[in-house]
């Protein structure tokens, strides 16, 4: 029975054959509008539920009847919630984020900004914490339980374990308060000289790349020390490689897996969890922008946020997916 | 420099107090002739305000969700920045609280104080360079009244019913008369804009001292000098930069550093740390802000005026002016005015910690069991703990307080203003008036203690329109009593407004009117180096 589903099967099951990537990527990009829609009820459900609605919230103390009614005419807020969300996602569907509630301007043009902010500071931190951490982890192993070992997990554990906030107090009171060497506050604006751009996230940059690299390090270290034990790692050995080729060469390819998967979600984090460091060195990006706006109930921008939120989240993991399959055959042609 | 003595340098600073009058009242507060010769010619040469330079604030209040439309300014951040680039008709006195002309040169009320009618300034250029009319001044104000208005102002404006022009001269007409309606005109909101602002809103274009330069919400505002300012006493410096820092650690680390000249809202509890930084003088101004702990006067059981009592004299006022306020505050007597108002009731006795009468008026009360009170840290800095101290000093009179915590997130609407008894704060209002009929007269909308009472509303609007100022202090006197002994409110304390300054700067005027020296601090400032 030749049925037109079974049809879409079969082909499906011929491409897997062919294209095993690309088929897992499409299939992966559909999920995630899936998700995002998930997403998107969620919040929308979410800040509904919040006591209070925009027009009460954003007035705050100084509301009069009248003014609440005003801004709830103007923007609609009398109506049943599905009206309300239906609108709004057909926006989207057409691109249309619509527009703050709060300032009256374009989500998407403010949003570009901010995100922007927030992802040059999480590619300097990523830039100087992956491959540090990588690194680290591989010293750490070749001087497994010796002094050097001892030193990097003391120290990565030492830093991890205070609160980020703290973290950036400290450098602030001695590079920019005591010494006078760093620039603060990291306010970073509109045509602002790149030069002053990088001098003014080095502290913000230090505190984030402290904050993650033990989460990486250590990771790397325990992934590598589990593939050492393994027996091809003692016929390397006993073929006479170096220790520390045998790592690069036979160890860490197999290691890749769980390393990237914990750097796929430290970076993830350097891009949607660091609104304290934002608050504490007052930098301007995605973190008080959301933070701000949920303050409010300003849906139109909590929703943009969450769904990039999220977004950011999907890819990162499923980049960390890919790379995994990529690195180990076995994954690449699954039976 | 202790306050009083502080005060009177800043008044000389204000050309309100000559040598003889400043070295005679320092000494008698406490100073040598020599300290106070030397210290008067400092205050004095401070009149001499240098110019240029770039000025950089560090301030608390601003969010990504401001705009730069004056009817909708609610953060302390748009607030201090309507001050730079706008101008209201009528300013307030910083030291004296009363109606000084602005862009209305002078006034005029008719017999009942119904009918006003204001002369506005000429030859006045808005930055874009048009000239101020009288139409710009009454489409501004028809914006902020008009039946679509989204304004923080409409409270405070609601009783004018007309908006007009005669012979280019402002005639506002009132449902009923106010001795104060000039000073509602100075409220931060009203900034006068072409065209009333109704095409753009947030163009920001004003007759301020300062033009704005660039904003970002919640990141930063800069600002360039007005050149055609219409007047010279203000905006000494070249060029503005606010930048938004929500962090008290932040800030006061941006202050020591020497990264910024200014920064608001000093936490009272490190300020003692921040003192010892050489390059940093803490400015303190005594405000018309108080916290206060509220009760419904009609809900059981806070309807028994025994019980409301009773709470009032379980409040330790002192301790909490030292523990809450680090002592930056004076203590309050249960009426929302102090002594920076205009026309304050003088000889009225001041409420004191007493357990004794406490457990006389809890026992006369017949209420049997705790007493629940919510409270939160959006209430105001501090709250919490306040309500534990409260808890305490109302053990020993035999009361049992009950604390709730609520969640910050929606404290406005669903505790404030809706629960019986609840911790909250209130900002001062330009006059007596005002903040009675705020929050105390009983058809207002914020009459957060459920204050009903008819004789109260009686004097209340027969002192508005009361142009004798001695019988209306005498009014203002019986009312304050009246909320005093038998309202719902327990006001233990006044916060001082906490900024500070490094020491490169001078101008900083202690300003009664609010925080930031009213606003005003980037349009005082200038820089000495």
């Amino acid at each position: 029975m030749a049925s037109p589903l079974a049809g879409v099967r079969a082909a499906r099951h011929r491409l897997k054959e062919t294209h095993p990537l690309s088929v897992l990527i499409a299939e992966r990009l559909g999920l995630s509008v899936l998700l995002l829609w998930a997403v998107s009820v969620l919040i929308f459900a979410g800040v509904e539920a919040l006591p209070g609605d925009f027009a009460e919230t954003y007035l705050g103390q100084s509301a009069t009847p009248q003014s609440i009614a005003n801004i709830r005419e103007d923007l609609g807020l009398d109506r049943p919630i599905t009206t309300r969300y239906f609108e709004w996602l057909g926006g989207v569907v057409q691109g249309d984020f619509g527009n703050s509630w709060a300032s009256g301007a374009p989500v998407t043009e403010q949003i570009t900004k901010r995100l922007g902010n927030s992802l040059f500071l999480a590619f300097f931190a990523a830039a100087i914490s992956v491959p540090l951490a990588v690194g680290l982890g591989m010293v750490a192993v070749h001087y497994r339980n010796r002094i050097p070992d001892r030193v990097i997990n003391v120290v990565s554990l030492a830093a991890i374990s205070l609160p980020e906030f703290f973290i950036g107090y400290i450098l602030i009171v001695f590079f920019a308060v005591q010494m006078g060497i760093a620039t603060f506050p990291s306010t970073v604006y509109d045509n602002m000289p790149w030069s002053e751009r990088l001098a003014a996230i080095a502290l913000p940059t230090a505190t984030l790349v402290m904050v993650v690299l033990a989460h990486m390090m250590r990771m790397t270290r325990a992934a590598i020390i589990s593939v050492m034990s393994s027996a091809y790692m003692e016929t390397a050995e006993l073929k006479g490689l170096g220790a520390f080729k045998a790592i690069v060469k036979h160890a860490a390819p197999n290691a890749i897996a769980p390393i990237v998967n914990v750097v796929a979600l430290n970076l993830a984090y350097l891009v949607v969890g660091v609104v304290v460091v934002e608050v504490v060195f007052v930098y301007p990006g995605m973190g008080q922008y959301m933070v701000d706006a949920v303050t409010v109930r300003d849906m139109p921008v909590v929703q943009a946020c969450g769904l990039i939120f999220a977004a950011v989240y999907i890819l990162l993991n499923m980049a960390a997916d890919i790379v995994a399959i990529v690195a180990n055959p076995r994954l690449r042609h699954p039976r | 420099m202790t306050d009083p003595i502080k005060h009177f340098a800043s008044r000389v600073t204000a050309h309100e107090m000559n040598r003889r009058e400043f070295i005679g009242r320092s000494m008698a507060a406490g100073l040598t002739l020599a300290a106070a010769t030397s210290l008067y010619g400092k205050s004095a040469m401070a009149q001499e305000p240098k110019r240029g330079g770039h000025l950089k604030l560090g301030l608390q209040g601003g969010s990504s969700t401001d705009v730069v439309d004056p009817a909708k300014s609610s953060s302390q951040f748009t607030f201090a920045m309507n001050r730079n680039w706008g101008d209201t008709l009528v300013e307030s006195h910083p030291t004296s609280g009363l109606a000084v002309p602005s862009l209305a040169e002078s006034w005029e009320p008719n017999a009942d104080a119904s009918v006003w009618t204001f002369k506005i300034r000429k030859g006045v250029e808005f930055h874009d360079g048009a000239e101020l009319t009288i139409d710009d001044v009454v489409k501004t104000l028809n914006r902020h009244t008009d039946e679509k208005s989204e304004s923080g102002a409409l409270g405070v404006l609601g009783s004018i019913k007309g908006i007009e022009n005669k012979g280019g001269d402002l005639v506002l007409t009132l449902s009923e008369g106010n001795a104060d309606l000039p000073l509602l005109l100075s409220d931060y909101h009203l900034v006068i804009q072409p065209g009333g602002g109704y095409d753009n809103p947030n163009a920001g274009i004003g007759t301020g001292p300062f033009k704005i330069d660039n904003f970002e919400a919640g990141v930063r505002a800069t600002f360039v000098k007005n050149e055609n300012d219409w007047r010279t006493d203000r905006g000494f410096v070249d060029s503005v930069e606010m930048i938004v820092m929500n962090d008290a650690t932040a800030r006061m680390a941006a202050l020591s550093s020497g990264q910024v000249h200014f920064i608001n809202r000093v936490d009272p509890k490190t300020v003692g740390l921040l003192k010892r930084a050489p390059n940093v003088e803490i400015q303190t101004t005594s405000g018309r802000g108080h916290y206060v702990f509220i009760m419904h006067c009609n809900t059981a059981p806070f309807d028994n005026n025994d019980l409301r009592l009773a709470l009032k004299y379980a409040m330790d006022r002192e301790t909490m002016v030292e523990k809450i306020l680090g002592g930056y505050g004076k203590v309050g007597n249960d009426f929302p005015i102090n002594e920076t108002y205009a026309l304050f009731p003088e000889g009225i006795e001041q409420r004191a910690y007493d357990p004794d009468k406490a457990a006389f008026h809890f026992k006369k009360s017949g209420h049997d069991g705790s007493v629940l009170l919510r409270t939160s840290d959006v209430a105001f800095p501090g709250a919490v703990d306040a309500a534990v101290l409260y808890q305490e000093t109302a053990k020993k009179a035999g009361i049992d307080i009950e604390i709730k915590r609520e969640p910050g997130d929606g404290y406005w609407s669903n505790v404030w203003n809706v629960q019986p008894f609840s911790t909250s704060y209130w900002g001062g209002r330009p006059t007596q008036d005002q903040m009675y009929s705020t929050a105390y007269l009983s058809s207002a909308d914020w009459n957060d203690t459920r204050f009903f009472n008819t004789d109260f509303d009686k004097i209340l609007l027969e002192a508005r329109a009361e142009l004798d100022q001695a019988k209306r202090k005498e009014m203002y006197h019986d009312m304050a009593l009246m909320v005093r002994d038998t309202g719902g409110l327990i006001l233990p304390m006044f916060n001082d407004f906490v900024n500070a300054t490094t020491t490169n700067v001078s101008g900083f005027v202690d300003d009664i009117g609010n925080d930031m020296s009213n606003g005003y601090v980037a349009t005082r400032l200038w820089l000495n180096s």
